[in-house]
């Protein structure tokens, strides 16, 4: 019976430990932060050639990771498909997901899911063979098009024809791979994803040149990362990451000036970099957490160019993700 | 004094009986409270979550599920609801497993009994696809044979393979004709119950027959005439009510007819080839599992090659061949599942994937999806258990 007392005793204390723990505290006590990602997505968050994990969604990781460990290295990247990824950040398996996820209401509200901003405004896009002389959407009545599965794509897609009184055929599979593999046997007509997805699937493409993104814009896309829902805490500090690294990019501090920034007179840079105030210790974090993440992984832009802007073969222009300044729909509160 | 009273008192503790009575009771409640932990702690995880749980959990069965499906048996549209999806994905699932089952057999008992055939070359043809199929993945399997149908069909609509009687066959799938049936097809049905029905009972009549003369009244052409007959009367009468909808060439795709996916093609025959080289090993085990003297004994009584074989040698072997092949059924079920990886929309991939995922009711799904299979399989195992107490061995 003491074995059995034993083993009771055991189960219960486990189960109180998991249900109660703060993420924070949890993964300052790990020593590691768990980041869901996606791993197939070029230019997003994919493994280079060394097993590296690389991308501007995979740099999120690595920013909060610099804000609490002062260590953009100290991230487990757990790769997940479009399916499993809510699954797996509900049941605490990953701390964070940034992994290309649309924010939808019934995501943000019902599916204990909380959205912390707006890293990526995309919108849905839809790719044809040039050979199929087709200039617009409203063409494909009757198509057939390959879709990856647990995305928003496959309901937009299915909205977009139902709305036109359009015919579809739609195609699904579990991964983004398949998807485009079958696409590029022409099993399908079109193919179908986020655009910056589209120019990153592109590439798997035999002959990429064939191929064209029709102008038709699907349905909004705001991409973002994604937190349990009833930790504020940490909802605050990957919110304030992004922000962070957006106010940076708009008083113009850099991963090569910022050791120089921080002699600046500029309040709201004093106050980014915590030579001011302690914007950190609202958060959990120490005074320099925003310091850490540009020292580490840089700024807005920065991440943007190297990851999917001028700097990468994907060429994505700015865009909506322009700063706000700048025209786009970028936009950091006030710290302070 | 009596018996009872002249044993050494045992204390209750070492009393075998109570130990194990405490025992059984101490399992039982710690199982129970192992549960009862397990779903009051998802519960309290979820409602933190603020995602519901439980009856409130299944509300989404009645919302617009909003995607398409590939393949639908019943009607189905992006308005119909995620209960009407459900069911759209558990029939794709029966039908393909189903259909698999009944090819799977075919395929195994023909190459299992190929394989203890004289003829050396056959054998020895037969040894070589068990042992092949048998050990590789199957899921590598339905991804070679996926692009082995897609590689080796026309891309081009315009090449289209012409099926005879008005079908095309090309990288979209196989479309046949589909017949429209017209009034007066009921009658024809009926005609043909009834005849069938009438079928059976001569051929009841004529086995009882045969137990009491020994002698077998011809039936076959009695059979035959009562099954195809009456219903071709009908069909006459009402001037043949059936027509075909043929499947025509439109700017993407061929439209009407029937639609056979590429991805069911694939899944099908990747599920058949691999599980009919286990009913295949299954089969080969339960034949030689009859020893050589029954078929000698059969010989000497005067019987031939079929009629031993039939009478004596299947007869025995089916005790040993039931059990197992109930199980390659049951796998052959699950491993339907294996679908979402090419694309074809059973109930993993529409249900415990697209619902899932719009939804985000996992823990619903999840056991949803669970507890069909479970049911699909204790089924099927229901079925193959009254057949197997049908040609077990009755003993006298």
């Amino acid at each position: 019976m003491p074995r059995v007392a034993i083993c009771l005793a055991a189960v219960v204390s486990i189960v109180a430990t998991a249900s109660s723990a703060q993420t924070l505290n949890a993964v300052k006590t790990r020593g590691v932060l768990n980041c869901g990602a996606n791993g197939e997505l070029a230019g997003f968050g994919m493994p280079d050639a060394q097993g590296r994990w690389t991308g501007f969604d995979v740099d999120y990781c690595r920013a909060i990771a610099a804000a609490i460990f002062n260590d953009p290295n100290k991230v487990k990247f757990t790769k997940l498909t479009a399916t499993d990824r809510f699954t797996a950040l509900q049941s605490g398996e990953v701390d964070v997901l940034v992994r290309n996820t649309t924010w939808t209401s019934s995501r943000d509200t019902t599916q204990g899911l909380n959205f912390t901003g707006v890293n990526y405004y995309d919108h849905q896009a839809i790719m044809v063979r040039k050979s199929l002389q087709v200039k617009s959407v409203l063409e494909l009545n009757d198509a057939s098009v390959c879709v990856q599965q647990g995305t928003t794509t496959e309901k937009n897609l299915a909205d977009y024809f139902r709305a036109r009184k359009m015919k579809l055929k739609t195609v699904t599979f579990r991964g983004a791979d398949e998807a485009i593999k079958a696409y590029d046997s022409k099993r399908c007509d079109a193919f179908t994803t986020d655009a910056s997805g589209i120019r990153s699937e592109m590439r798997k493409l035999v002959n990429p040149d064939e191929h064209v993104v029709l102008d038709d814009v699907v349905s909004k896309e705001p991409l973002g990362p994604v937190v349990r829902q009833g930790d504020d805490q940490w909802f605050d500090i990957v919110k304030w990451v992004h922000f962070a690294m957006l106010i940076a990019e708009e008083y113009g501090v850099t991963k090569a000036n910022v050791d120089e920034m921080r002699k600046s007179d500029l309040p709201e840079v004093r106050r980014l970099l915590g030579t001011e105030d302690n914007v950190g210790e609202g958060l959990g974090l120490t005074s320099d957490w925003a310091y850490r993440i540009i020292k580490h992984v840089g700024n807005y832009g920065e991440v943007f160019e190297r990851n999917i802007g001028q700097g990468s073969p994907l060429k994505l222009p700015r865009g909506f993700n322009a700063l706000w300044n700048k025209g786009g729909l970028q936009y950091a509160p006030p710290i302070r | 004094m009596d018996a009872a009273q002249s044993r050494p008192a045992v204390s209750l503790l070492r009393n075998p009986k109570t130990r194990s009575v405490v025992y059984q009771i101490a399992l039982c409640a710690l199982v129970g409270y192992l549960a009862y932990l397990a779903i009051s702690n998802a519960a309290e995880n979820l409602a933190r979550a603020h995602i519901a749980f439980g009856r409130e959990g299944f509300r989404f069965w009645d919302q617009t599920a909003g995607f398409d499906i590939s393949q639908t048996l019943i009607d189905y549209s992006m308005k119909s609801s995620y209960g009407r999806a459900f069911w759209v994905g558990l029939l794709n699932t029966l039908l393909v497993a189903g259909l698999g089952i009944v090819f799977a057999t075919i395929l195994g008992f023909a190459i299992g009994i190929a394989r203890l055939s004289r003829n050396w070359l056959v054998a020895r043809l037969a040894g070589l696809y068990v042992e092949t199929i048998r050990n590789i993945p199957l899921l590598l399997q339905l991804l070679f044979w996926y692009n082995a149908v897609l590689k080796a069909l026309p891309e081009q609509l315009a090449d289209s393979i012409h099926v005879p009687g008005g079908g095309y066959l090309n990288r979209r799938g196989l479309f046949l004709p589909q017949p429209v049936f017209g009034e007066g097809i009921g009658a024809a049905v009926l005609a043909f119950v009834l005849g069938l029905a009438a079928a059976v009972a001569l051929r009841v009549w004529a086995k009882r027959r045969q137990e009491r003369t020994g002698v077998r009244p011809p039936i076959v052409g009695a059979i035959l005439a009562l099954v195809i007959v009456p219903p071709l009367i009908m069909l006459a009468a009402s001037g043949f009510p059936i027509s075909f909808s043929f499947p025509q060439p439109g700017r993407f795709n061929i439209q009407g007819g029937i639609e056979v996916l590429p991805e069911f093609m694939a899944l099908l025959f990747g599920l058949v080839i691999y599980t009919a080289a286990f009913i295949a090993e299954v089969v080969r085990a339960g034949l030689a599992a009859v020893s050589r003297g029954q078929v000698e004994a059969a010989h000497s009584l005067g019987l031939r090659h079929w009629p031993t074989l039939r009478l004596v040698v299947i007869p025995q072997a089916m005790r040993v061949i039931i059990p197992p092949l109930t199980s390659q059924y049951l796998n052959l079920t699950k491993n339907s599942s294996l679908a979402v990886a090419i694309g074809y929309p059973d109930l993993v991939q529409v249900f415990a994937g697209t619902v899932l995922n719009q939804t985000g009711q996992a823990v619903e799904v999840i056991t949803l999806t669970m507890a069909v299979y479970l049911t699909i399989s204790l089924f099927t195992s229901l079925l193959m258990n009254v057949y197997n107490r049908r040609v077990a061995l009755v003993e006298r």
